[in-house]
């Protein structure tokens, strides 16, 4: 074990924990913060994504003990008053089936468009394809991605 | 660790009380009268009723609506409140929805399973809000001295047009309360329906783009301890002996308890637990034959030839017709096991106090739930509440109890609240799969290409009845055999969305196909001339309505442009499930040598849509869902072990390898018969139909990835 300090969503944490375990148990088991979700454990789904200094990252399997002094952001700080542009397109398209995976889809989509703010079709469909859906929400995650584009500046 | 409380009765106690002492229409969702009672604010606040049904009105004008029925996805928990609010002229931006507990006395069918909440609850539901909106006009009647004809309402709000005044709902529903109920109230006209059949949102959406805490998953409690459990790795084992010595000493672990078949692994974290239980040395011993898929193959071609069959359905002298066929064609088509991969994987909370049991999860029958707990604990239902949670969809996975079972057992044993968790690993390799099944199918065609004979025989893996005898095209033919072999393999299962027919249409609208291109007719015409013969002349009992499916039929054909499009290679399909008809187009198109499905055109009906939004994406995601396994899932076995445990081995349908999917939805009045389900059987015919007028090469075999078709395409 080991007392960790972590930033998260601008804001010090500390937890006791095992050095080894994977960042989305610290924040899910010792943290509270439950927006990151659990879907395979292996990188597969994407339902765990969260941003690493601005990147997006499988925190399933990342071990706590890589992040360091990384800035992490959860889905809970990705804004405010959960009007960063990703998520008020998600509400307006009405993405959610059962809404489980779309923290993960919103993380990806969000660090996506930091870096590239007007993709092309074809980007958005290869970078979202990481990320699963088993409701088959996708034709709706691919227009929500492309109106919060078209909205961020 | 923090207490993250979930939308619960508290909860909504305090959302109640927030309220500002309102008054409480409640309703009785599970009398078909839905004749409301009447509750005391102060008596619900203090505890005193423990009413899980009802709407209320508040003095600041909400409207609470409880929905009974889990949600995993089929947007219940929107559909329902839409439902009441229509009746009721409610305010829509002013109406909450919670999610009620389980509560057999106030509910029917606190069940999601069979497409068949809103076919259920269509008039419940309406009546409820009728009668809560017939109160309300009552009492501006009586505090304005008006007559009832005179009161209008809209929005919310009470109108009495000539002499100028309006009240909002709040206002009077402690006059409102006071009344009597109506045995009898009349619902709307469906025509003047304003909310009904208009899109809104998915009453969860802030919670769910905000990361809130909702799943089973999401749930924690002070001191609650969590369970990862070791089953037996192989179908057919049986523990034997258990050394958890070294599993004990890691860090975090609490104890290790072993109940049936399963080892758990209980501490203060999933992690700790998960690497733990790695620690574990278990000896099992067979109990069972442990199968292979290549045991599953030998077993289906021998219980196809000679296996004891249970006849289904007769209609006339099979073997005459078959004698004097002019042509006979036979194809045998195979789908394998599926895991359900809710990407929630499988959880439960348990606590086993010394007064009763408080069980809180995703699980799509929580009755079922309790009454494993009523046996595992011997406290009587009552003793045993279930909270449930929204779900990270179920696919019929959930129809299960066996988390609910293993978190009594586990929380009993620890005396201690406990969750268990199921990782990716255990929910893949877990079973209650959808069961593997081969059909073979045999039709006689006379010399004018009618189709006089046809057999059908299903042989599955522990599927009871692979067919659904009463469906097209029995009724269209004369001479008609349906049958069916069992095999009872260790190899567990259960419902998977659609259960049966999500393979079987598959497999008989791709074996019409044939039976089409055979008689030399088009696959739509072939099926519309059917449908009149079973109209015109039919044969034995007809369970399906050949008008609504001739309808979708038709529209399918019409918004697909039918066999006019140039470079594009269509297939057809048309399916009847769980009282609904979708007729399904996939267009294939062949790209530098490779066929790409772009393009499904859905015709759904599914009678009065109530939420447009979540209708149009139920369908996109069935076909989704339909195609997607039809193409890649692929569950097989060596020595009872799956060889798949994760998405790595295991593929799901991502979206680089979506269709679009065109939806059109027959507007014909008729009260709803269900959409949680339908779309997903047509598709994967509608796909292989069409894959097979670009390849020549037909596809019988799920996942069509490895067939023939698709071979040494890149």
């Amino acid at each position: 074990m080991a007392l960790l300090k972590l930033q998260i969503n601008n804001r010090s944490y500390e937890t006791d924990v095992e050095e080894d375990t994977p960042l989305l148990w610290v924040l899910r088991d010792n943290l509270g913060l439950v927006g990151t979700k659990f879907g395979c454990g292996i990188a597969q789904c994407g339902a765990c994504t969260v941003h690493l200094d601005g990147e997006a990252v499988r925190s399933c399997t990342l071990p706590v003990s890589a992040v360091g002094k990384g800035k992490v952001t959860t889905i809970e700080g990705l804004s405010e008053k959960g009007d960063h542009p990703v998520q008020k397109a998600w509400d307006e398209i009405d993405v959610a089936q059962c809404g489980y995976c779309q923290a993960g889809q919103i993380m990806t989509a969000a660090a996506f468009l930091k870096k590239n703010p007007k993709p092309t079709d074809a980007q958005i469909v290869e970078t979202m394809s990481g990320n699963l859906c088993r409701c088959g929400t996708y034709h709706r995650i691919r227009e929500a991605v492309k109106s919060a584009a078209s909205k961020t500046k | 660790m923090q207490n993250l409380e979930q939308t619960s009765r508290r909860n909504f106690l305090k959302i109640a009380s927030a309220a500002g002492g309102g008054l409480f229409l409640g309703f009785n969702w599970a009398n078909a009268a839905a004749v409301p009672v009447i509750v005391n604010p102060e008596s619900l606040a203090a505890g005193a009723v423990n009413f899980n049904s009802f709407l209320t009105i508040g003095t600041d004008n909400i409207i609470t609506i409880f929905s009974p029925n889990p949600e995993i996805g089929q947007g219940i928990k929107t559909a329902f409140p839409m439902i009441v609010a229509e009746e009721l002229d409610a305010d829509w931006t002013l109406v909450k929805t919670v999610q009620a507990n389980l509560d057999s006395s106030k509910y029917e069918r606190q069940v999601t399973g069979g497409s068949g909440a809103v076919p259920h609850s269509w008039e419940r539901l309406r009546k409820a809000g009728a009668t809560a909106r017939y109160l309300l006009v009552e009492a501006a009647s009586k505090r304005w001295n008006v007559p009832v004809s005179e009161i209008t309402t809209e929005k919310g709000k009470i109108f009495h047009k000539s002499s100028g005044k309006s009240l909002a709902y709040g206002a009077l529903a402690e006059e409102a309360s006071k009344l009597t109920v109506p045995k009898e109230v009349k619902l709307k006209d469906e025509k003047s329906f304003t909310l009904i059949g208009q899109s809104v949102r998915n009453v969860d959406n802030k919670n769910i783009i905000t990361g809130k805490p909702l799943f089973g998953l999401d749930f924690y409690r002070e001191g609650m301890l969590f369970a990862l459990i070791q089953r037996p790795k192989a179908f057919g084992l049986k523990l034997k002996s258990v050394d958890a010595e070294a599993a004990k000493k890691m860090p975090g672990i609490v104890n290790v308890v072993t109940f049936e078949n399963s080892v758990a692994v209980v501490g203060k974290s999933t992690w700790q637990v998960k690497k733990a239980r790695e620690l574990l040395k278990i000896e099992y011993e067979k109990e069972f034959d442990l199968e292979s898929s290549t045991d599953h193959n030998r077993i289906f071609k021998q219980l196809l030839d000679g296996g004891e069959a249970t006849v289904r359905r007769k209609n006339g002298d099979v073997d005459a017709a078959f004698k004097n066929a002019a042509k006979v064609i036979t194809a045998e088509y195979q789908c394998p096991f599926l895991p359900h991969s809710p990407l929630e994987p499988m959880n439960f909370f348990a606590h086993v106090r010394e007064d009763g049991v408080e069980l809180v999860g995703p699980t799509q029958t929580p009755d079922r739930a309790r009454g494993e707990a009523a046996k595992i604990t011997g406290f009587p239902p009552e003793k045993i509440t279930v909270e449930i949670t929204r779900q990270g969809g179920g696919f019929g996975r959930r129809l299960a109890a066996d988390f609910a079972i293993e978190a009594t057992h586990v929380s009993k044993l620890m005396k201690a609240p406990v969750k268990v968790i199921w990782t990716r690993e255990d929910d893949m390799t877990g079973g209650t799969y959808r069961p593997a099944v081969r059909y073979r199918f045999e039709a006689a065609l006379d010399k004018s290409g009618q189709m006089i004979g046809y057999k059908l025989r299903g042989v599955g893996m522990n599927a009871g009845n692979p067919t659904r005898e009463d469906n097209f095209p029995s009724g269209a033919v004369d001479n008609l055999l349906i049958d069916s072999v069992d095999h009872k393999s260790p190899i567990t299962t259960g419902p998977w969305r659609a259960p049966i027919t999500n393979f079987l249409a598959y497999a008989e609208q791709s074996f019409l196909d044939e039976v089409a291109e055979a008689a030399g007719k088009d696959p739509v015409q072939f099926r519309l001339e059917l449908l009149e013969k079973a109209k015109k002349a039919p044969v034995g009992e007809i369970k399906y309505d050949i008008d609504r499916m001739i309808a979708v039929i038709k529209l399918a054909a019409e918004k697909s442009n039918w066999g006019k499009k140039k470079g594009v290679h269509q297939g057809f399909s048309v399916y009847f499930s769980h009282r609904s008809y979708v007729a399904q187009v996939g267009e294939v198109i062949v790209e530098k040598g490779k066929p790409v499905l772009k393009n499904m055109i859905a015709a759904v009906d599914c009678g009065i849509v109530i939420n447009k939004s979540g209708s149009l994406q139920q369908v996109r995601g069935g076909v989704v869902d339909g195609i997607g396994h039809a193409m890649y899932g692929n569950l097989t076995f060596k020595d009872g072990v799956p060889d798949q445990s994760n998405f790595n081995g295991f593929r799901l349908i991502r979206m680089n390898e979506i269709p679009e999917v065109d939806v059109h939805f027959v507007d014909n009045g008729i009260s709803p018969t269900g959409l949680g389900e339908p779309a997903l059987p047509p598709a994967g015919a509608a796909a292989a139909n069409a894959f097979y007028r670009a390849t020549k090469k037909r596809l019988r075999n799920q996942p069509f990835i490895e067939e023939e078709a698709f071979k040494n395409i890149s």
